[in-house]
Order: C-alpha cells, then sequence, then structure tokens
C-alpha cells in the first residue's frame, strides 16, 4: 500500500509540555487508522496540526508524495483533508442545510445543497432531512450534520476526534457502517477514540502515543483491550473494585420533580421521584438529551424547584441556589467542562476558588484567600494525577480529559454528602476513567449519596447499586443494578430511541 | 502573507505594551492628520502632550488642570469598568452624573445659607444617591423586564440633560442672578464648596475620591468574592451560574455603583471646578470616560494612567486649538483615534502573528 499522508519529526511545544515530539507515522489509502493515548498524550494536537488549525514548531508531512504544509483548515480542505471535532460548531436555530452551506466556501443553491445532502446520506446509510432544524436533532444526528458536511468536499483523508462519546449504541453502529463505506471507497481514516473496543472492531492499524512520542504501532485486532491500554500507560491496569457496604439511611429524596426547560430545545422534566441512601451509588442512563442537563441543573440549584421536590435528610432544599446547596454538602459535577463547570480562561487556582470558595474556606468575610485556593487546586492535580504544569494555568490549556479529572476532583475532595455527576469519564482515557471510577466508589463507602448520569451503559453498571432510566424527562423507578440483564435495561430506556436499524446501500 | 493564532493565554507583555504601542500609533496617525491640515505635526504633538505639563508660560495654568479634569474621569471610569467586566453595559454614566450633581447641588441651594460642617459630607451623600437612583432605572428595566441596559442608559442621558436644562431655568436659577440662567456659584458658598486641598494642583476631593476609588477597586477585584464573581460572569456567564452567581443581583449591583462614582464625579464638579448648575455644565466626561475605562484595559491602575492620558489630550487639545487653531473637530479625531488603535491592536494580546506562509520546516 502506498502511504496517502506521510507525518516525520512533528514536533510542537507550549508552555511547560512538548505537546507532540518527533512524532512520526503514516497512514494508506483506505485505511482505518487509530490514534490512541492517554488524556493530554498529544492526540489532538497532532491532528490539529494535520488539519492547519495548529502550526509545527517542526516537522514535515506529505500527502500524496507532496509536501504538505496546511496553513489554514480551509488549506487543508482544499488539499482533501476533513475533520469532524469532538465539540460540533452548529448554530441551533438554523436548518441542517443552512448550517452545512455555513461551511462551505462556495455554498451552491440552497434546492441543490438540500438535494446533495439527501444523495449523500442515503448513499453512506446517514439518515437526515436537510431542512430540519439542528436544535432539535440527536447528538447522533447532529455529528452525521458534521459528518455530511465533510463528505461533501469529497475528501481523501478524514479525522474524527473522539467522534463516539456522545453517541448511542446505535448511533455507534451507523457510524461505523459508514466509515466501513468509506474506507472501501478509498478515503483514510483516522480515527481517536478512548473506546478501545471500538477501536478493535473498526480499525485496520493504531498508532500509540504516550507523552507526546510514539511509542508503538500494532494491529489493535490482535491485541486485547487491556493491551492497549497498558501500552498506551505503561503500566498494568486495575480494575475498580467495590468494598460492597450496606447503605445507610436515606439522604436525598426527590419527589414529584417537573421543571420546564429553560431553553428551546431542552427537554422538560417530568414528575422526577427517586431517593439514594448514604453510601449507594444510583445509575442513571438514557441518552443524551433527554433531560440530564436538566436534572443536574435541579440537583445543583442552577434551576430552583418547588422546596418540596428535592429533600435532603427530610430538610425541603428544592429553593436553594448553588451556594447554600454547597454549604450542606450537596455538590455536583456537570458534563460540559468548558464553560459550566469550568471556566475557560480562567487558571486552575480561580477554577478551585468557582465552586470550592464555601466549603474549603477559600473566602473569610468575603475576602478571598488565594494562596489556600492555590493550595487545594494543587490538591486536586495531585489526587487525580491531572497533567498540567501548574495551577497557574488556564482552564482551555489542559486536554479534555486532564480538565474533566480536575472537574471531578474538585468536587469529590470537598466532602460531600450529595454528589450529583453527569458523564463523569467523558473523553477521559481508560486508566483516568478506572480512577474516576473507582474514585467515586471510594466516596461512596464512606458514605456520600452519589448519583451518577451517564449514557455509558458498561459504566453505570460497573459502578451503580440501582439504576433508573431517564426517558424523554422522566424517570423509571430505579432498581437494583446487579442482576439486570441488557433486555431488562434497554425496556427500561423506552426502546424509543434510534433504534432504526442502519441501512447502508452495499 | 499575515495569519492570526489564538495563544493559549492571553499575553501579558502584550497586555501591557498594547496601551503604549497604541498612544505611539495615534501620534503618528495624527501628526499625519495634522500635516494634511497644514500645521507642523512636530509642534502640534508637542503642544498636546509636552506643553501643558512642561511650557514655562501656560504650564502653570494647565498643570493643576491635568487632575481636574483627570478626576472625574477617572471616577467614573472605574465604576463603569465593573459593569464592563461583568458584561453590563452601562453608557448612561453621562446621565448618572448630571443627576448626581443636581442631587447635590440641590441639597446646597435649599439649604442656603446654612453654615455647618455637615452641609458638604451630606451633599456628597446625595450626589453618589442621584447617580445611583439614575442608573436603577435601567438595572429594574433589564431585571424585570430584559430591557437592554445600552440602550436605556443611553437614553436616559438626554432625559438628564432636559432636566438640568429646567432646573438651570427654573428651580434652581439664581434668584439674585438677574434672570440669567443657572444657580448660584457654589465655589461663593463656603460650607458647600468643594475647594483645592493643595493650592495650585487642582488636587479636591473629587480627585481625592478617584485615587480612593483606584484602590478599592484593585482590591475588590484580586481580592475579593464580588469582584471574583464580576470577572467570572463576564468571562463565563453559565460557570458563573453553576459557582452561585445571580445575574440580577450583579446588574443592580454593577450598575449602582457606577452610577453612585458617576453622581459623585458629577456633585465633585459642581461643588468646585464647575461651580454651578447650568446648561451644558456637563461636558462628555460620562462619555468620554468610557474610553478611558477601555484605554485602561479595564484594569484599575491602567484606568488611572488612562484617565491622566486622556486628560492630557483633552487640556493640550485646547492649548492646541488656541496656539494652532487646530480645529477642535481634528482634536476629537485624535482621541477617536487612540480608541481605535487601541482596540486594534488589542489583537495583539489574544492571538500570534505569524508571517509569511511558512515557518517550521
Ligand atoms: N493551547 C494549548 N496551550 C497550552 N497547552 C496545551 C494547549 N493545547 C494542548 N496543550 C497541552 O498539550 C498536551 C497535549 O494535549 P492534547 O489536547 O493534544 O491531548 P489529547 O491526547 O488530545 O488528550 P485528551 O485525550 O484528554 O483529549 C497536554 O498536556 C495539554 O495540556
Ligand atoms: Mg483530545
Amino acid at each position: 500500500m502506498t502511504a496517502l499522508l506521510t507525518v516525520e519529526g512533528l514536533t510542537k511545544a507550549y508552555p511547560g509540555v512538548i505537546a507532540n515530539d518527533h512524532v512520526g507515522f503514516d497512514i494508506a489509502q483506505g485505511e482505518v487508522h487509530a490514534l490512541l493515548g492517554e488524556n493530554g498524550a498529544g492526540k489532538s494536537t497532532l491532528v490539529k496540526m494535520i488539519y492547519g488549525l495548529v502550526q509545527p514548531d517542526a516537522g514535515r508531512m506529505t500527502l500524496r508524495g507532496k509536501p504538505y504544509v496546511p496553513a489554514s483548515p480551509s488549506a487543508a480542505r482544499k488539499a482533501g483533508v476533513a475533520m469532524v471535532f469532538q465539540h460540533f460548531s452548529l448554530f441551533d436555530a438554523l436548518s441542517v442545510a443552512e448550517n452545512i452551506a455555513l461551511g462551505m466556501e462556495t455554498p451552491p443553491p440552497m434546492r441543490r445543497l438540500a438535494a446533495r445532502i439527501r444523495e449523500v446520506s442515503e448513499t453512506y446509510g446517514l439518515p437526515l432531512t436537510p431542512d430540519r432544524l439542528v436544535g432539535g436533532l440527536s447528538a447522533g444526528e447532529r455529528q452525521r450534520v458534521e459528518i455530511i458536511r465533510c463528505l461533501l468536499q469529497d475528501p481523501r483523508l478524514l479525522i474524527m476526534d473522539e467522534p463516539t462519546s456522545v453517541l448511542t449504541p446505535q448511533e455507534v453502529a451507523i457510524l461505523f457502517a459508514t466509515l466501513r463505506k468509506l474506507a472501501a471507497e478509498g478515503t483514510a481514516i483516522l480515527y481517536i477514540s478512548h473506546k478501545l473496543e471500538e477501536i478493535r472492531t473498526l480499525c485496520d492499524r493504531a498508532t500509540i502515543l504516550r507523552r507526546g512520542r510514539v511509542v508503538e504501532s500494532c494491529n489493535p485486532r490482535e491485541k486485547s483491550a487491556a493491551q492497549l491500554a497498558e501500552m498506551m500507560v505503561g503500566t498494568k491496569l486495575t480494575a475498580p473494585s467495590r468494598a460492597g457496604g450496606n447503605p445507610g439511611g436515606v439522604v436525598l429524596e426527590v419527589s414529584g420533580l417537573s421543571l420546564p426547560s429553560a431553553n428551546p430545545f431542552g427537554t422538560s422534566l417530568r414528575d422526577i421521584s427517586f431517593s439514594v441512601r448514604a453510601g449507594e451509588i444510583l445509575g442513571i442512563g438514557g441518552v443524551a438529551g433527554n433531560g440530564q442537563d436538566e436534572l443536574l441543573d435541579a440537583l445543583s440549584g442552577e434551576a430552583a424547584v418547588t422546596p418540596g421536590a428535592v429533600r435532603l435528610r427530610g430538610r425541603p432544599i428544592g429553593a436553594l441556589g448553588p451556594g447554600p446547596r454547597r454549604r450542606v454538602a450537596v455538590l455536583a459535577a456537570p458534563e460540559e467542562r468548558l464553560g459550566h463547570a469550568a471556566a475557560p480562561d480562567m487558571s486552575l487556582t480561580e477554577n478551585a476558588m468557582l465552586t470550592a470558595a464555601i466549603r474549603e474556606g477559600l473566602a473569610a468575610r468575603g475576602f478571598l484567600k488565594w494562596p489556600a485556593a492555590k493550595a487545594f487546586a494543587e490538591k486536586v492535580i495531585a489526587a487525580f494525577d491531572v497533567r498540567t504544569p501548574g495551577p497557574g494555568n488556564a482552564a482551555r490549556s489542559l486536554s479534555g480529559g486532564n480538565l474533566q479529572k480536575f472537574v471531578i476532583g474538585r468536587e469529590v475532595l470537598q466532602r460531600p454528602e450529595v454528589l450529583v455527576v453527569n458523564q463523569p469519564t467523558w473523553g477521559v482515557d481508560a486508566s483516568a476513567a478506572a480512577a474516576i471510577r473507582q474514585s467515586l466508589l471510594d466516596l461512596a463507602a464512606s458514605g456520600t449519596a452519589v448519583i451518577v448520569i451517564s449514557q455509558d451503559l458498561d459504566e453505570l453498571m460497573e459502578i451503580s447499586d440501582r439504576f433508573a432510566a431517564l426517558n424523554e424527562g422522566r424517570l423509571s423507578p430505579p432498581r437494583p443494578a446487579q442482576g439486570l440483564t441488557l433486555e431488562e435495561i434497554g425496556l427500561m430506556l423506552g426502546g424509543a430511541h434510534d433504534m432504526e436499524v442502519a441501512h447502508v446501500a452495499e | 502573507m499575515i495569519r492570526l493564532e489564538k495563544r493559549p493565554q492571553p499575553s501579558r507583555a502584550w497586555t501591557v505594551a498594547t496601551p503604549l504601542l497604541a498612544v505611539a500609533l495615534t501620534m503618528v496617525a495624527g501628526g499625519l492628520m495634522f500635516a494634511l491640515l497644514g500645521k507642523d505635526p512636530v509642534v502640534a504633538i508637542r503642544t498636546i502632550f509636552w506643553d501643558p505639563l512642561f511650557h514655562e508660560q501656560f504650564a502653570s495654568y494647565s498643570r493643576p488642570q491635568l487632575l481636574v479634569k483627570a478626576g472625574p474621569l477617572i471616577l467614573i471610569a472605574i465604576g463603569l469598568s465593573l459593569g464592563f467586566r461583568a458584561g453590563i453595559w452601562n453608557i448612561g454614566a453621562e446621565g448618572q452624573y448630571i443627576m448626581g450633581a443636581l442631587a447635590g447641588a440641590g441639597v446646597a441651594l435649599a439649604l442656603y445659607p446654612l453654615d455647618a460642617w455637615f452641609l458638604f459630607p451630606l451633599m456628597v451623600v446625595a450626589g453618589a444617591l442621584g447617580g445611583w437612583a439614575w442608573a436603577m432605572i435601567p438595572a429594574i428595566l433589564k431585571t424585570r423586564f430584559r430591557t437592554n441596559e445600552i440602550l436605556v442608559s443611553l437614553l436616559l442621558v438626554y432625559v438628564a440633560e432636559q432636566v438640568l436644562a429646567s432646573m438651570a431655568l427654573g428651580l434652581m436659577k439664581n434668584p439674585e442672578g438677574g434672570g440669567f440662567p443657572g444657580s448660584r456659584n457654589l465655589q461663593h458658598y463656603p460650607a458647600a464648596a468643594n475647594t483645592e486641598l493643595i493650592a495650585g494642583t487642582g488636587m479636591h476631593w473629587g480627585v481625592a475620591a478617584a485615587f480612593i476609588a483606584v484602590i478599592a477597586v484593585y482590591v475588590l477585584l484580586t481580592r475579593h468574592i464580588l469582584g471574583f464573581q464580576i470577572r467570572l460572569a463576564g468571562q463565563s456567564p453559565r460557570a458563573a451560574r453553576f459557582a452561585g452567581v445571580n445575574p440580577n443581583a450583579l446588574v443592580v449591583i454593577c450598575l449602582g455603583l457606577s452610577g453612585a462614582l458617576a453622581g459623585l464625579a458629577g456633585l465633585f464638579e459642581v461643588a468646585g471646578p464647575g461651580g454651578r448648575i447650568n446648561i451644558g455644565f456637563n461636558q462628555g466626561y460620562g462619555f468620554t470616560a468610557i474610553i478611558v475605562a477601555f484605554l485602561g484595559r479595564l484594569h484599575p491602575v491602567g484606568i488611572l494612567l488612562a484617565g491622566l492620558l486622556m486628560a492630557l489630550t483633552y487640556i493640550g487639545g485646547e492649548l492646541a486649538q488656541f496656539m494652532l487653531g487646530i480645529p477642535s473637530a481634528a482634536i476629537q479625531a485624535f482621541q477617536g483615534m487612540l480608541l481605535f488603535f487601541l482596540l486594534g491592536v488589542d489583537v495583539l494580546s489574544n492571538y500570534h502573528i505569524r508571517l509569511g506562509r511558512r515557518r517550521a520546516a
């Protein structure tokens, strides 16, 4: 096979870290190539350089035998390189076709474009209606918009940075069928994911990065997921273990919680009831967009609800805002880390102040104790192995997974009585995900009532004591997680979502 | 080819250097403009920036003017900067300045000729309250009805100007003024006058208040939870709500504080250098302070320096009009350039500039 893209000696340094250190690898035509590595290993940095978003400090790239020096993403697109980002850049209030037109250099007339979109979406089995508003689409459908936007440019190389972290298993199946078909037609695919089983089913080759360097290259089908994880980390992995203590009395009780959604594309919560005991982990599963964000807002205090709808040891706390809830040790870690859980342009020290001022005594009579905040940030960084040069760095300079570790660690270390987390291991590598799950288990073992909202059913089955499903703003009655079969879970999830079978034109 | 690459964090060095660069660019472009107007650019620039402080003949008059003009600019800009940092846009400081002056002067004129120690402090309180109350109108409309505070605060400037005119012609008119519009001169009313604290420096209570405000806001922003919340709300509104910041409370606090400080500036002006309530008493300090706030990068120390610089261009501009016959419109254009270049070079602190198509090989 001839190489489509060859990368040699690519180097990029940021203050305090070398994100890529003489990285070299190549991708053949029609190959599905995985890029593996821990959080902060430099995967995103590498593909951003290939896509012209970041300029390398040194190194060389060759595309189809010619030197390739993309000065910008539009130059990369002209050369036939397309990229789907983990964070979608779509406008809710515009239609699918309008969103796609916005990303094109010279969009054709709307009618022609809509016809092209239909054509491509049929060829690749990506069901999508051009005139629907993006605001009403699920995460998987949004991603299809991004993919189709790429496919319309007829790329030779398609880069996908963690594309499946927000998809349901059905959506993942559809995506994989599409990618296989693309590869069969000769398009090379560079695929980043922390989900090792997916990599094993999809990819032909894997390049493994550790701390900015290529450490190994292998055929992922010949390795087990555990082996791959160990190659990434360089040490053996330990699966989370739980102590299996007996839960105590009910700590948090939610009854008849209803909340109209604040945003027109959100989901309203309808009559949600459940309770969590001390030392127990309640797992809440379901496809994103079924009220997860709203439920977190209601529990964190960002959205005020009727006082009696949320009770802490019998005391109504529904009307309390986020500050007073922290004071009574009800803590939360939202899903969106940049801009919600953390302020992107502020340092980690300032972000520690953001939620820990009350419980860690970082403020006295309104005056802030910055040295104490810095010490607390350092404590989180050390305890959760956050890879960063120091607490003075801005949140947005951390890699996705490392910021996630910081955000979770910041709440766990504040001795919560109730902790609510939404997608705790979103974009986190296997070993760090195991560490985060372990910390949640340990927290429960020490008597905290933990609520884990997640799309990852394996994760929920691994750590929850009881399981409930959130579907269109309603919560199923929680059931003991042990012994729950896949069919039972499917039934609890309501099964209404995206069960359409992928139909790929062969 | 020139390309911009976003920096992971804003550059410290450029944050400090860009205002200086902007001043330099303004001198060049302004010099060009003066040359086109047929004036010697070097002389014009020297008249604006140098002569007010060091000219042997005029400096003794114009040097104290520096603090007199800078005082209100700094006081108002410091207040505005709090809101601007939080994304709350009070554009109507000019109106709050007028209302503060009216409230403060109103107290003095109502109690005339009372000679008591507490009169001046009472006026100060009234001035702050006047500005605060005027700013509460956009604040309450925003929090209750989600109106745009930019529009409301701006339009209230014109209302305030009408109130000022009617006061100058009616209620507050000097009964011994021979029918001319305008109030009594508070400078001639010792218990109410805001006198120079150190003779020959221009230092009056308003300037002192401006310095105190600079220090207080510096401490607020770096050490106090309210300052932290203000910065957080401006940078990341959703994270601010997660942190427990109440956006409505922030609107009331920021508009209230900036209104009160603008009102104070108005009071110190009417009781001091201005002397009397009259039509046209406001000289655009409230609007210029917006420029000062941005020129100082919304940083208290920056605002202090920017206020002094802006005052210098005012005094120097007047001097240039008087000595060289440069039209006042050209002086205003010159001041506008300063803001334009500042915002223009601002890019440097957030982006790398990459020259050429290719650097790395
Ligand atoms: N803009 C930036 N400024 C400073 N440091 C950065 C910047 N972008 C990335 N880094 C650093 O470079 C390293 C590599 O980051 P990168 O985002 O490439 O990791 P990643 O492999 O994609 O990790 P993840 O799996 O967590 O997304 C990290 O240490 C990160 O902190
Ligand atoms: Mg990444």
